[in-house]
Parts: structure tokens; C-alpha cells; sequence
């Protein structure tokens, strides 16, 4: 008969071998959610000012949007935000997502809808980041500028 | 003074879900809660269930959902209640019988951590000497009475009962800053799990539960950042 202690222990099911399994990852996205926590405050923060104070929210349209977006700092600055935002976010989803759904084939199904949602939403925003040169970014602008 | 007194309450033999037991009785201001719940045992309804050994706040049998909040029955007063108490078992273990909780799995996870000393040195003459700095390392986390308040307070146990829990981290805390101890990275191995220490969300519940004030979160943090360069 099994003792407490090796009950403890030893996995039964796949699910208890999968709950036992030692890996560095979560030590990994612990550190990271940190570090790419502390980051966000900044480029939030100078993202929510470059839209809002610096310019006249209200006064945004097509070509302010993209004369910022054809400036290489614009375009980095916004991408690591989107990087960061994203996996900050989609971890802490995932997160919630471990520690309420209770079954293993339903915590599975969410965790695809949300990998697959923010993939989505990830590409299509590098896709708008840099789908256009910054030759072709500067056409756009000065087109709308001459009109 | 008169005071009325809910409880949850469930026999799994007669029962098919837990029900609200009321019960309104004379107390005096400086009876604890266990005072109260021993004269209903013995003078009002002899087959409500608890546990209770020392009833001073040693043992750790009599945690409970007081008010709202994990206490232990034998330290908290009337008079710091109010007129109306409500007791329910603690969370997230199942209810043998009224108070009484299975255990098994919070001891499942205390045992997992290796919660005793380990060192292959041959022993020294005398005794393993430590400094006293050293020893005020982990002076707080010797102080845990295992009663489970602080885990069964944890949001991330209620819904994942394979979550290892504050009190097992604790009593890893208590050896992992141990200098004498050599058992740290078997027990980073247990911590490290898909279930460890990562799935602590800092909610703070087990801190504001514990009836020996130990500063759980803190030790939780503590080992996080130990295994940050050990593991």
C-alpha cells in the first residue's frame, strides 16, 4: 500500500505527472512578467503621451497616424510595446486561465482560443508596424499633404 | 450577552449538501469562539463536529472560516465578533463532517517538501553549532503550527487543489535557510513543479490569516529569489 509520503510523490495519472513536472519555465515567465512589467510603464506611458498630450487627440487622423508610424524610433518604440504588452498579458491570461479552469480538457480548449486570439491580434499588429516601407510611409504622407 | 451563532453544517450520511445551522445562546464578552462552540456541543446539540486539542493557539486543530476570515476558534473573542458569528469549515479541502475537513492533501504537500533536516556530514562532536544571525534568518518561519489557515485562505487552492500552498512553502522556507541544511535543491526540485511555489499570486490571504503572524508572503518571495540563483 502506497504511504502518504509516496503518494506525495510518485505521479498515478498522466495529469499528476504533468502537474510534477520540474522545468524552469514558470521561473523563467516569473522573472519575465517582472522585468517586461517594469518596462511597460514606460512605453505605456510614452505611447499614451505621444497620442494624447503631445497632440491634440481629437485632431488624429490618417496622416499624423502614419508620418508617425513611417519614423524607425516610432516603429521600435511601438513594437516592443505591442511585444511586451502582448506576452505580459497573455501570460497573465493564462495564468488565470491555470488556475480556474479546472479541466485539464477545457483549461487546454481556452488556453488554444487565447494563443490563437492573440496570435491574431499580434501579427496583425507588427502587420500594420511594418507592412509598409518608410519610402512608401513618406509617399502616403506627403500625397495627403499635397491634397 | 446574547449572541446568535451560524454554522455550516454537513453529515455526509444524512446530508446531500451543506446547510446553515442557527443557534442563539448567552456567552460573555471574553469567551473565544471555541468557549462557544464547546457549549454547543455539550449543552445544545451534542453531534456538531470539530476538531480541538490544546485550545491555546499550539495545536493548529481548530482553524476555521470566522466572520469571513481563517482564524483559529481557541484566539479569537466574542467581544471582537459582535453578536453575530458565522463558522464555516475551512476552504478547499473536503468536509468530513461539519468542521472537519480531509487533511490528507495539505499534509500530502507538507511531506512533499522534505520538511526536516537533512545533512550527510558525519556529526560533529556536540552539536551542529549556528550563528545566531543565521538562525534569525528563518526565526519566523519556525513558528508554523500547520493548521492550515493560511493555505485554505489561498484563492489558488480553492480552485487548484494540486497547488502546494503557502504552509508546505513555509516549512520549505524554514530549511532552505537553515546553513546547516543540505537538502536545498531536492526541495527547489518539489517547489519548481507545475503546482509549486510559481503559482503564488501574491494575494496576501495567507499573511492576513495566519494566527501566528508569520510573514508567509514574504517567505514565499524569500525562496522565489533563493531559487532565482540556485535552481
Amino acid at each position: 500500500m502506497a504511504t502518504a509520503s509516496s503518494r506525495a510523490q510518485r505521479p498515478r495519472t498522466f495529469a499528476d505527472a504533468r502537474a510534477m513536472a520540474s522545468s524552469s519555465s514558470e521561473l523563467g515567465w516569473w522573472v519575465f512578467m517582472r522585468i517586461s512589467g517594469l518596462l511597460l510603464v514606460p512605453l505605456a506611458f510614452g505611447h499614451l503621451w505621444a497620442n494624447n498630450m503631445a497632440f491634440n487627440a481629437g485632431e488624429i487622423d490618417f496622416a499624423y497616424v502614419a508620418g508617425r508610424l513611417a519614423q524607425p524610433g516610432v516603429k521600435i518604440f511601438d513594437s516592443f510595446l505591442l511585444l511586451f504588452a502582448m506576452l505580459h498579458g497573455v501570460n497573465g491570461l493564462r495564468y488565470s486561465i491555470e488556475d480556474y479552469v479546472k479541466r485539464p480538457g477545457r483549461r487546454f480548449a481556452w488556453k488554444m482560443v487565447l494563443f490563437t486570439v492573440a496570435g491574431i491580434v499580434f501579427v496583425l499588429g507588427v502587420m500594420t508596424l511594418w507592412a509598409f516601407s518608410f519610402e512608401e510611409m513618406g509617399d502616403a504622407v506627403r500625397a495627403l499633404g499635397a491634397e | 450577552m446574547q449572541i446568535n451563532v451560524k454554522i455550516k453544517r454537513f453529515d455526509p450520511d444524512a446530508d446531500k449538501r451543506p446547510y446553515w445551522a442557527d443557534y442563539t445562546l448567552e456567552a460573555r464578552p471574553s469567551d473565544r469562539v471555541l468557549d462557544v462552540m464547546n457549549h454547543i456541543k455539550w449543552e445544545v446539540d451534542g453531534s456538531l463536529a470539530y476538531r480541538r486539542s490544546c485550545a491555546h493557539g499550539i495545536c493548529g486543530s481548530d482553524a476555521m472560516l470566522i466572520n469571513g476570515v481563517n482564524r483559529l476558534a481557541c484566539k479569537v473573542l466574542v467581544q471582537d465578533l459582535g453578536e453575530k458569528i458565522v463558522i464555516e469549515p475551512i476552504r478547499g479541502l473536503e468536509i468530513k463532517k461539519d468542521l472537519i475537513v480531509d487533511m490528507e492533501p495539505f499534509f500530502d504537500s507538507y511531506r512533499a517538501v522534505l520538511p526536516y533536516f537533512i545533512n550527510d556530514d558525519p556529526p560533529p562532536p556536540g552539536e551542529r553549532l549556528q550563528s545566531p544571525e543565521d538562525r534569525a534568518i528563518f526565526d519566523e518561519s519556525t513558528k508554523c503550527i500547520l493548521c492550515a489557515a493560511c493555505t485554505t485562505s489561498c484563492p489558488v487552492f480553492w480552485t487548484n487543489g494540486g497547488y502546494i500552498g503557502p504552509a508546505a512553502i513555509v516549512n520549505a522556507h524554514r530549511f532552505i535557510f537553515d546553513s546547516r541544511d543540505q537538502g536545498k535543491l531536492e526541495r527547489f526540485k518539489v517547489l519548481n513543479q507545475a503546482s509549486g511555489l510559481w503559482r503564488c499570486r501574491t494575494a496576501y490571504n495567507c499573511t492576513e490569516a495566519c494566527p501566528r503572524d508569520i510573514p508567509i508572503t514574504q517567505a514565499i518571495e524569500e525562496v522565489r529569489r533563493e531559487m532565482l540563483w540556485r535552481a
